[in-house]
Formats: C-alpha cells, sequence, structure tokens
C-alpha cells in the first residue's frame, strides 16, 4: 500500500491535516534543559479563547508594540477601528465582518491599536466578509468593523496592543 | 579564476565532476559526487552535498533572513541589512576558544550572485533543495543538467496581503501550484466578499489555509501580511528545517497544523537549553539569543512572525531590549 515517491521511497496515499479548535486542541510544551520557560511565552490560542469572555482580546504573542491577540468570537462584537491596517484569521468556526468608511476617524494618524466607537459608525458601508476556518482578512486603516458568531469561534489579529489589549501571561503561559 | 557579471569569482573550467569551483573573498567552494568543500587561510570544512544545497537555497531565498544561517555547526552567514558575513567556526564554542573561527564582511549583491551562482551550478536536473525529500530526486553525482526553474522560484512578498487587488494573488490550479498531497484535506472554498461599490480595493480576505496548502517549496517563510513592521511570515514545513536559525530579534511561531519540535540551543555557542513541541494552536516566543532548528513529521503550516524593524538588533546587541519579548 502507498505510493511510490521521487526519493525511491513509499509514501501513504493520503495524510490527515490535524488543525485545532475550541473543542479539540492537543498542547505541546518546552521541555527545558537550561532555560527559563517564562523566557519562550508558550501557549496555546484555543485553550486562551476557550477561557476568555467574548470579543475579549487577549495577546498571546508580542513584539515591542506589535501584538498577536487571540479572540473567542460570540454573537456581536462592538464596532473598533483603528488608524493603521490590522489584519483577522479565523482559527475555528465562522464569523461575518462588516465594515464601514468612517466619514472622520476619532484617532490620531500615527495611533497605534484599535479603539471601541460608541454606537454606530458614521460612514459609507464598505461590504461585508464571510470568513470561515483558516480565512483571513484585512481591516483596513480608517475603517471601522464589526464582527458577528452565531456561535464561538476563534480570531487570531494581527494588530498593535491598544487600551483594549489584555496581558495575562502569567494566566497562558507556561511557566515551568 | 575570472571575475564575471557581478562580481562572481568563477574557475573558468570545470574539476573531473563537471562542476565549477567559486571564490568569495578568501573563502572557496568546489564539490564533487558527494561534498563541498568549503576552504578559507587557516582552515577548511566539509558538508553532504545536499544538505549544503538545501541550506544554501534558504539564504539565497530569504535574501540571508534576519541575523544568522547556520549551515551546520561551522559555516553560515550573518545579515547586516546591507552587507553580510560569510563566516567559519563564529558560532561554535571550540572553534572560538582555540582562535580559529573566520569571518569576511561582503556587500549583500556580492555574496548574493556568487551564492546564486553556485546554486545554478551545483544543482542537477535530478534535484530540487526546496523540496521534501519525498518530493526530489538525489543530489548526489557528477555534474547532470541542470534545475533553474526550481532554483530562481520567486518569493512571495506582499506589500499588503494575499488576495488584494493589485497585491499577490491567491494560488489556484491554474496558476500552476496544486494542492499538496499531504493537504488534500484543507478545504479549498475561499471567503465570501460582498463589496459595496468603490471599496474593491479595500474588503479583501482570502482563504490562508488554501494558500498554504498549495505551496510547493518547504522552510520558505514568505509575507501574507503587513502591520507596519509586523509581518505574518507562513510557511510550510516537512521533514527538518535545512538551516540552523540564529535569532537577532525575538520571533514568534505559531503552529497552525499539525505538529514541529524544535533543537534550541544558545546562538554564540550551540549549548543546548531547550527542546520545543508545538501542536495546532500552540505559541511560542523565539528568544533574541538563540538558535534553533526545526522536525516536522507531516507537511505542516507554521506562521512566522516577525518584527522587521531594522533598530532592533542594535538594541538587542547592545542589552537595551532583552532578548526575551515579555516580563511576567
Ligand atoms: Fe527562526
Amino acid at each position: 500500500m502507498g505510493t511510490p515517491s521521487k526519493s525511491g521511497g513509499v509514501e501513504k496515499s493520503a495524510y490527515t491535516t490535524v488543525l485545532g479548535s475550541l473543542d479539540s486542541y492537543d498542547k505541546g510544551g518546552v521541555e527545558l534543559i537550561n532555560d527559563d520557560a517564562r523566557h519562550y511565552a508558550f501557549s496555546n490560542i484555543f485553550e486562551v479563547a476557550s477561557k476568555s469572555a467574548p470579543w475579549e482580546k487577549v495577546a498571546v504573542a508580542k513584539n515591542f508594540e506589535y501584538v498577536l491577540e487571540a479572540v473567542r468570537a460570540e454573537g456581536t462584537s462592538q464596532w473598533r477601528t483603528a488608524a493603521h491596517d490590522e489584519f483577522v484569521v479565523c482559527l475555528d468556526g465562522a464569523v461575518t465582518v462588516e465594515l464601514v468608511k468612517l466619514d472622520a476617524s476619532p484617532l490620531a494618524p500615527d495611533a497605534g491599536g484599535s479603539i471601541a466607537l460608541d454606537g454606530e459608525p458614521t460612514g459609507r458601508p464598505m461590504g461585508r466578509i464571510h470568513l470561515a476556518r483558516g480565512h483571513q482578512a484585512l481591516l483596513p486603516s480608517g475603517a471601522a468593523y464589526r464582527f458577528s458568531a452565531p456561535s464561538p469561534a476563534v480570531l487570531m489579529m494581527q494588530t498593535i496592543a491598544g487600551p483594549d489589549t489584555q496581558f495575562r501571561w502569567a494566566e497562558i503561559c507556561q511557566t515551568v | 579564476m575570472t571575475a564575471i557579471d557581478n562580481d562572481v569569482v568563477k574557475s573558468d573550467t570545470t574539476n573531473a565532476e563537471g562542476y565549477h569551483k567559486f571564490e568569495l573573498g578568501e573563502f572557496t567552494f568546489s564539490r564533487d559526487e558527494y561534498f563541498v568543500y568549503i576552504g578559507w587561510p587557516t582552515g577548511s570544512h566539509m558538508m553532504s552535498i545536499d544538505a549544503f544545497l538545501r541550506a544554501l537555497q534558504r539564504d539565497v531565498a530569504w535574501d540571508f533572513f534576519y541575523g544568522i544561517v547556520n549551515f551546520d555547526g561551522v559555516f553560515g552567514t550573518m545579515n547586516h541589512y546591507g552587507t553580510v558575513d560569510i563566516f567559519a567556526g563564529r558560532y561554535n564554542d571550540s572553534y572560538r576558544k582555540a582562535e580559529l573561527d573566520y569571518s569576511e564582511n561582503h556587500e549583500t549583491p556580492v555574496i548574493r550572485e556568487t551564492f546564486k551562482s553556485i546554486l545554478a551550478d551545483w544543482t542537477n536536473a535530478s534535484f530540487d533543495p526546496f523540496a521534501s525529500p519525498h518530493e526530489t530526486g538525489a543530489a548526489w553525482g557528477v555534474k547532470s543538467g541542470d534545475n533553474l526553474a526550481a532554483v530562481t522560484r520567486r518569493r512571495v512578498a506582499a506589500a499588503r496581503m494575499v488576495g488584494v487587488p493589485g497585491d499577490e494573488q491567491i494560488r489556484t490550479d491554474e496558476s500552476g501550484m496544486p494542492v499538496n498531497r499531504m493537504f488534500r484535506d484543507i478545504d479549498q472554498s475561499e471567503p465570501i466578499i460582498e463589496v459595496e461599490p468603490g471599496f474593491e480595493g479595500e474588503v479583501a480576505a482570502f482563504n490562508l489555509f488554501a494558500f498554504l496548502s498549495r505551496s510547493d517549496v518547504t522552510w520558505n517563510p514568505s509575507v501574507v501580511s503587513i502591520c507596519k513592521d509586523s509581518l505574518f511570515c507562513p510557511t510550510t514545513e516537512e521533514y527538518i528545517l535545512p538551516i540552523i536559525h540564529g535569532n537577532d530579534r525575538v520571533e514568534w511561531f505559531i503552529q497552525l497544523s499539525d505538529q514541529i519540535t524544535w533543537d534550541v540551543e544558545d546562538r554564540d555557542t550551540g549549548a543546548v537549553r531547550s527542546r520545543v513541541t508545538m501542536k495546532a494552536g500552540d505559541v511560542c516566543a523565539m528568544p533574541a539569543d538563540i538558535r534553533h532548528q526545526g522536525y516536522s513529521p507531516k507537511r505542516s503550516m507554521l506562521l512566522v512572525w516577525e518584527n522587521g524593524s531594522l533598530d532592533i538588533p542594535e538594541l538587542i546587541a547592545s542589552g537595551k531590549a532583552p532578548t526575551y519579548p515579555v516580563e511576567f
């Protein structure tokens, strides 16, 4: 059984890709030989999302001002906006993104991170994007965006740390 | 030896196996059926030719990447973003203590063109240095054709995001990028996008997992989205990272599928520090003073997340910024 490969060996005729989800994830870890586990800030996005309230923006990675946030998507989010491009990857479930081009951004052009808007945004509707697992979307600079997820989903945000970014390293990371 | 275009110094004739010899500064490079022979004023080194070509391919494709690309425990390059160090024994404790290490600094275009010429001359038709072992024939033997299409593949580098009009586009069967045999179970549907007139250039999304499932190379991070200096550089991995990557800044890994195990060593001495196993959804920082090599039993999807700021190597090297990402 199997398929002959160019190497002269034989490979399996079919492979199964392992993806994580809220309901099913398996966590690895750091095996320390001569180091401190905290230097690796090791966590799992699905575990973080499973312990988060809906729409909390929990930093799972940080490099100077930049962060990656894990977000548990459930129900409908607030409207948010940033003065720079952000990106969202749907890692589990399905999420709809609504986009509105703001008539006036409340943020300075060099502001980092996103802020929540009070109520409905004022501007022109740009469109909607329906994301499923593995899909990535642009949240363009100067647009307002809102997510909705009929059932719990997991998002990863590529952005800059802002006023609502939560830092919980001691809770989410391997420490020993 | 003759300097040809772009300052590449290459022998006029080929050796008994049909390959040219190359020089870069005081370094010399030659190959035979099984090995590369690297020489410098105070020493010499041998590597398996297939490991050497896989490493050389990454160094060229990444344009020397961030920090250090160790081909093995002795030979490699360190990027200074405009110039590149080429070294022997520089990050090897024994060579350093014996004062046998050697290093030269070259303008990036000179080392880039020399390495590209070596790769083109030494890669036979049977071998694709970007492919996993199952996907390619052998690197061994006497000169037998070439594989220029494979060794000069264009690297994906989005300006904003893959799928944005005018930017890098998604991969399809029609564009000659079929789904890899190990990712046939990855859903290929693209996001549904409803755009209002006038916003076609800004309402954009793509299937990242499908994009990665169609990658025809291994261990080759390419940029899919950019938030200022924050770069998403996902890659598909199978078998062994052909180099040992030494950081000059903190780098983050987000395992998107399957599993990779990393050996982590001290960047400067090679002393073992840890072993990291990453499964789907795991996030792990790689400190700025380590080097690492990964092992992926099945083709997997890894998101490498970089901060491309030009200021960081100096902040880390001078001790103004810590070598790890967060304090807690
Ligand atoms: Fe690396």
